[in-house]
């Protein structure tokens, strides 16, 4: 059947009939690609541009439309060697750049701003001491108002901006005080001026700002990195479906164009892309991605089925439902909608910070002009010296603190294939004692594999190669074992039943135990092993029986074994069965495990382990999961998991292993020391520079001073984290002796008699 | 110090020139491809032989 390939929805089209398409490039590495992108596509008749951008990976290109279309141009990008992807740019990314844009405007015109002012101060302080006039002063004074005035108030929106939001919510956070530190210190310096007084604070205002602005647009920088870079995941891994027409033909679209009522075709080994119903066909399909399960269940006209199931025997025609119409799907979402809003009343450090802060800088500068007033200082000078240590304490260093933490430690988290998702996940993940680990797909591959066995090696190269003929899922995984990647000629695939074809003049069969002729020896196999599944292979009279089962990412064993050593406690929940999680759990060496739950019952079992206090890390790919991540103090999830899923957790992992789990919890308990050290630093400084404030001894230039000063101990602590933090998990897996674990069958009871319990009593 | 009636509008000029100069490299995208620009003068193919 062939099939024509529909990209419209990401094409952006121009009045002069010119077209622009954006595409996310996968393997852009050197130079030479560039070039190689770039030339290669402008050489085809009716490309107008392309332009590649190796910071994003994107690459722009721009065509007549009535000359080559964007099938075509995808097919030449591939042909050159380069998988690329439409990309549809998400909102929140492009109010994200936005927003960095006008960051950096904002740190220009500080930038700018402070160092004009600073010359005219730099100027007086040493006129101040020598034979400066008081009319040159003055003058002086009112050029530094000139600058700073206009300049404060552009480049300080994003604070004020901030501070009156949480006002309005009746809430307090770090902007309130910066926002009251650079309004009085600007209003007293002009006060001051007009009455010809000898200091005068701008070129403090000034510098606060700057200082602020850096580490906000650095925080602002590495949220942008991480989602322009999960962005480019996300739409390399966009998965196409075929669309049945009104008259039966086929088009090939991006699932995401799909809308609800279009009919879908899926053929056996693909991925089921929609939620839907099946409106003909039959098949087992395999949900292990959607619920953990990994058997396969029967499926046929009417059955509801989520996107992620992989279609196992039989071709589907599948139609399309909207969101939320299936029963899993809705129970998904109730679940994650509570946990939530649980989830939203934990409080940032800062923000814990700035309730303490602000109320005690606010009273000990009103505290101070009191204590003035009753030891007889006029009403003037009271207020100067109030003012001054509000100007001293403003919370520069306490400000740059966290963010300055932050974003060192998600560029080393980035550096483990951590990806996070929200800056203050650092936090919650620091403060983890219990992780539990979702089996399927988690704690195993995502894909399924041969087992090591003691098959003849020659007879297993066969059905690798004869197995790249076939469709089938299991197959696939026989597949991946071929050494020599040249399918045989010949072979023809029976649907639901293998694969056949002649090897060197003897026939070959690959597929269920009855097509190869050999029913009872699988029978006796499956009984003996009940986890794995199996394929049958007979060629020239020998048979062999093939297993094939979930295997366990390749570091799981150490990974465990360290993360024990640090003290956390593991526990496994998961969809499967009983059956099936055991054996996983008893090689990790985790002795807590629940076997068969509901999403429901995982996040009964979640709220329990709260309730006595422990801080969850949830880790977990099913959509079953999705609530769960939602419920836990923090989660994490691998880049293969559902949509649904990933856009709960906290952060993403890449690639085979489980040590980037390991990594995230190092990085970030070192992350969270270090923050905490330095607010310690913050405070310090403060607790220095009160007492010379309220004794009324600070001048402008010991203003300047401390506050840089401790502005620039806090950000060197935190590059200091660049070394601290380097994660060696080959020291990690050395140090752990290999725990022998026995079964601790009383406790697994237990928790799982309260987590039924409590289901009961949420219904 | 009647140098000052001229030396200081100058160094506000100096000043908003480069605070100008840098809003400009920002609204032409010049920071959009911080990578991509170190490494597109590597190749020679602009020259030729």
């Amino acid at each position: 059947m062939d099939e024509t390939l529909d990209l419209s929805t990401f094409v952006e089209r121009s009045a002069a009939g010119t077209a622009r398409m954006i595409l996310a490039v996968d393997g852009v590495g050197c130079a030479g690609c560039i070039r190689k992108i770039e030339s290669g596509l402008t050489k085809l008749p009716g490309v107008i541009d392309a332009r590649l951008n190796f910071t994003q990976r994107r690459l722009a290109v721009d065509w007549r439309d009535n000359e080559i279309d964007a099938a075509q141009i995808v097919k030449a990008l591939e042909d050159i060697g380069y998988r690329a992807h439409p990309f549809a740019p998400e909102r929140v990314e492009a109010d994200e750049n936005r927003q960095a844009k006008w960051l950096l405007k904002c740190l220009a015109v500080a930038g700018f701003a402070a160092m004009n002012v600073m010359l005219l101060s730099i100027s007086v302080w040493s006129g101040n001491v020598s034979d400066m006039t008081p009319e040159t002063r003055d003058l002086f004074h009112w050029l530094s108002a000139l600058v700073a005035l206009p300049a404060a108030a552009y480049a300080g929106q994003p604070f004020f901006q901030s501070a009156l939001r949480a006002l309005r919510a009746h809430e307090l956070n770090m902007d309130v005080p910066i926002s009251v530190g650079v309004v009085l210190a600007l209003g007293l310096s002009v006060f001051e001026t007009a009455s010809h007084a000898a200091h005068a604070y701008f070129d403090s205002a000034i510098m606060l700002l700057f200082f602020l602005l850096c580490g906000r647009y650095l925080e602002q920088a590495m949220r942008r990195k991480t989602r322009l870079f999960a962005g480019n995941l996300a739409s390399l891994k966009a998965e196409f479906a075929h669309r049945l027409d009104a008259n039966d033909e086929l088009t090939g679209l991006p699932v995401s164009a799909l809308q609800p009522g279009d009919r879908v075709l899926v053929r056996p080994g693909e991925l089921i892309p929609v939620d839907g119903t099946i409106i003909g066909g039959s098949s087992e399909i395999d949900e292990s991605l959607v619920t953990g399960e990994t058997m396969h269940r029967a499926v046929g006209a009417g059955t509801t089925v989520y996107a992620g199931s992989i279609n196992v025997s039989g071709a589907l025609t599948v139609q399309v439902t909207a969101a939320g119409a299936g029963t899993l799907v809705e129970e998904v979402e109730r679940l994650l909608q509570k946990a939530t809003e649980a989830k939203s009343r934990t409080v940032r450090l800062a923000d814990r910070a700035a309730r303490l802060y602000a109320p005690v800088v606010h009273a000990a500068a009103a505290l101070t002009a009191i204590g003035w007033l009753i030891a007889g200082a006029s009403l003037h000078d009271s207020i100067v010296t109030a003012i001054a240590v509000l100007i001293i304490t403003c919370p520069c260093a306490i400000a740059l603190a966290i963010p300055a933490v932050q974003v060192v430690a998600a560029g080393q988290l980035f550096r483990s294939s951590v990806i996070l998702n929200c800056g203050d996940a650092i936090e919650r993940l620091a403060e983890v004692d219990t992780i539990i680990f979702d089996k399927t797909g988690t704690l195993t591959l995502p894909d399924s594999a041969v087992e090591e066995s003691s098959i003849d090696p020659d007879m297993l190269e066969r059905a690798a190669r004869l197995a790249l003929s076939s469709h089938h899922p299991l197959a696939a995984a026989l597949a991946r074992r071929a050494r020599e990647r040249v399918p045989y000629p010949g072979a023809v695939e029976e649907p639901g039943q293998g694969v056949g074809a002649v090897i060197d003049g003897t026939e070959a069969r690959l597929g269920s135990a009855k097509f190869c002729g050999l029913a009872d020896a699988e029978l006796h196999a499956a009984a003996r092993d009940s986890e794995a599944s199996t394929i049958a292979f007979a060629y020239a009279g020998r048979t062999a029986i093939i297993p094939i089962r979930q295997a366990l990412r390749p570091d799981a064993v150490a990974v465990t074994e360290a993360l024990m050593a640090r003290g956390l406690d593991l526990i496994v929940l998961s969809g499967d069965r009983p059956a099936a999680v055991g054996p996983v759990a008893r090689r990790l060496g985790i002795r807590q495990w629940l076997a068969s739950l509901t999403p429901a019952e995982k996040i009964a079992v979640i709220e329990l382990l709260k309730s006595q206090g422990r801080r969850i890390l949830m880790v977990g790919d099913g959509l079953n999961d999705a609530p769960a991540l939602a419920a836990a103090h923090a989660s994490l999830s691998p880049i293969t998991a559902a949509h649904l899923t990933q856009a709960h957790a906290d952060a993403l992992f890449l690639g085979d292993r489980l040590a980037p789990v390991l990594s995230a919890v190092i990085v970030t308990r070192r992350a969270r020391s270090l923050m905490k050290q330095n607010l310690a630093l913050a405070v310090i400084y403060n607790g220095l520079a009160v007492p010379i404030a309220v004794a009324g001894f600070v001048t402008p230039l010991i203003a300047a001073l401390a506050m840089s000063g401790s502005s620039i101990l806090v950000t060197l602590n935190a590059l200091r984290a660049r070394l601290a933090m380097r994660v060696e998990p080959s020291n990690d897996s050395v140090l752990v002796s290999s725990a022998s674990a026995p079964a601790d069958e009383p406790r697994t009871r237990q928790v799982r008699a309260l987590a039924s319990a409590s289901v009961e009593l949420a219904r | 110090m009647n140098v000052l009636i001229y030396l200081v509008p100058m160094a506000l000029m100096l000043g908003l020139t480069g605070l100008a100069g840098f809003l400009w490299t920002l609204k032409s995208g010049q920071y959009d491809d911080l990578d991509g620009a170190a490494i597109r003068i590597l190749p020679d193919d602009d020259i030729k032989t």
